[in-house]
């Protein structure tokens, strides 16, 4: 079953913005699925529209097979959104938050209490449940509108850069609560600038510009189509100049470390090889950029902005 | 029955007890917010009606004489006690509501399964509640200054209640459009507050000249001032009738203007 599906999905904002082109997504039930595009994309754009926070301007969307436009109701009692900006009552505690937004999907005073109890030790918030929300940490805050989005346990969750702003150790711990969410069995699309997260967590990708889909696989699929990596190679002597190694497509650093790119024809045995022949000693070796990140930026720089189809190659 | 009637029945039910809570929560939350700032809620007013009371009736009052055959002071009591109700209904929509728009916190409705009619019945309702609390309140303290006889009970009840419920929908209204808080303070300021004291509260439109009365029959508040003080003191200066179909015209034409507001999105949603 479609957790969510979107058909021709558009939206031209009022001053002449067309923020969706006529997107077409689907996302299955159970499945951790990312949803990245630069700034302006339409990302939030399309998860406004399924949250009903946006009108759109034509299309379809459907949330575990309830239509937005013929059954609304049913469809947004089965999701769940972790908005961008924090959207809480800043004066209200946190406490009164959740068992507020549990009486707007239905559920009485008695059984909201018990589940807010459950989600603020899920989320590490209980000490804080008297508290002002105004009064909490920034990844507090991210941590109570996770809690306020999950209070009526919706089949599907949308995290709308939900790690934007937030230390590596809350980050971290985030991802492990959202692993355990899916794995419990709640449909989560996120949308983050943070690709490692996005890698790390999803098994299935759409990359969204310019109001358009281009791209939407599998990440391991949308991976493999990298053809090459490059590596940052930690040298036990700085070099002074660049060693002549053909094959290789290599760049000295200003530290006097060595850039190599490797693509999938060749393998990393060689390469050392190449070095240890040349008296070149490597300490340790690093990933230069996330690959998915490359990818993306690969794929953004590579789309004609008007067409949605991708740049003719450069020719001489 | 068959099953799939028998089915139908349950999800309506089920419909109904979910909005039904759900209106109660919107209603509990308004209620709590109109108590936990009772400095700004309930104290001002009050302050506000206790001196219109010394300065307008002990005062002055005492040299004005009778008005429409009445004590000056029990004539503008159940004006006070509506200018009371009707500001405190709007600006407590207007604020509650705008207050939600610009802290984004309307956002927890918006995604939220409640129909659009039934959040523009929970905001009036919380405007109700604070228009009554603060009606009572005046109605205390007038009971210092002078006796007040209640003619015609049911009268009294629907007037307060259908103006209220009016002016709910008409704050309802500007926090829609508002965009700033300059928007939200300009109506109160440049239109409500000018109608309510030219809409009869304290005197009576027949000392007025003809042309001065006529043009005061335009003026709705008029009539909610004039249907409130029948229920009291048996008086009015227009038709109770004819006050009682524009308060329900008003509440019928408001609150189908808010529901379609909410549906368009307009001010709430992109």
């Amino acid at each position: 079953m479609k957790a969510l599906s979107l058909r021709q999905l558009t939206k031209t904002y009022s001053n002449g913005v067309q923020a969706l082109k006529g997107i077409d997504l689907d996302v299955e039930q159970g499945d951790f699925f990312a949803l990245l595009g630069p700034n302006g994309a339409g990302k939030t754009t399309a998860i406004g529209i399924v949250s009903s926070l946006v009108t759109k301007s034509s299309g379809r969307a459907a949330v575990f097979g309830h239509d937005i436009d013929s059954d609304l109701e049913a469809a947004k009692a089965c999701l769940g959104l972790v908005p961008q900006e924090i959207n809480f009552n800043q004066f209200e505690k946190v406490s009164t938050i959740l068992v507020n937004q549990a009486g707007f999907y239905g559920i009485p005073r008695r059984v909201a209490r018990e589940r807010m109890e459950v989600w603020l030790h899920k989320l590490q918030l209980w000490d804080k449940r008297d508290a002002v929300s105004r009064s909490l940490s920034g990844g507090m805050k991210r941590r109570l509108m996770i809690a306020r989005a999950l209070i009526h346990e919706p089949r599907l969750l949308i995290l709308d850069e939900p790690t934007a702003g937030v230390d590596i150790e809350v980050r971290r711990s985030m991802w492990d609560f959202l692993r355990q969410l899916n794995e419990a069995g709640t449909t989560i699309i996120l949308t983050t600038h943070y690709l490692e997260e996005a890698e790390s967590l999803c098994r299935n990708i759409a990359i969204i510009d310019e109001g358009r889909i281009i791209e939407h696989d599998r990440m391991a699929t949308v991976l493999r189509k990298l053809h090459t990596e490059i590596f940052v190679l930690n040298l036990r002597q700085p070099l002074a100049r660049l060693p002549e190694m053909p094959g290789y497509a290599l760049a000295l650093t200003d530290d006097g470390s060595l850039e190599a790119e490797v693509n999938k024809d060749q393998n990393l045995n060689d390469l050392f090889a190449s070095l240890s022949s040349r008296g070149i000693e490597v300490v340790s070796m690093r990933n230069k950029s996330n690959r998915l990140e490359e990818l993306f930026m690969r794929l953004v720089e590579g789309r004609d902005a008007a067409t949605g189809q991708p740049k003719p190659a450069v020719t001489a | 029955m068959n099953d799939l009637a028998a089915g139908d029945a349950i999800a309506t039910t089920e419909t109904r007890d979910r909005r039904w809570v759900g209106f109660r929560t919107i209603v509990i939350r308004e209620f709590s917010r109109i108590i936990r700032i009772w400095g700004q809620t309930i104290v001002p007013p009050a302050i506000t009606a206790t001196l219109y009371f010394i300065i307008f009736g002990s005062l002055i009052g005492r040299r004005i004489g009778d008005m429409g055959g009445f004590d000056y002071m029990q004539y503008i009591a159940p004006g006070l006690i509506m200018m009371s109700v009707i500001t405190n209904s709007y600006g407590n929509v207007v604020s509650s509501f705008f207050g939600a728009k610009f802290g984004r916190h309307i956002e927890e409705l918006l995604v939220s399964p409640l129909p659009n009619w039934l959040i523009v019945l929970g905001y009036v309702a919380g405007g109700v509640l604070r228009g009554l609390l603060v009606g009572l309140v005046v109605t205390l303290i007038a009971l210092f200054f002078t006796r007040l006889h209640v003619e015609h009970p049911v009268v009294v009840v629907a007037a307060v209640l259908l103006t209220s419920l009016v002016f709910s929908l008409m704050g309802f209204v500007n926090a829609v459009f508002a965009k700033n808080f300059d928007q939200i303070t300009f109506v109160p300021t440049f239109i409500l507050t000018p109608l309510t004291y030219l809409g009869g509260v304290f005197y009576s439109i027949t000392m007025l000249p003809d042309w001065a009365q006529h043009l005061s029959k335009a003026n709705p508040v008029l009539y909610m001032v004039n249907a409130f003080r029948f229920g009291f003191l048996g008086h009015s200066d227009v038709n109770v009738g004819l006050s009682f179909t524009i308060m329900v015209l008003g509440l019928v034409a408001l609150f189908g203007g808010c529901v379609w507001l909410m549906e368009r999105g307009t001010g709430t949603r992109e």
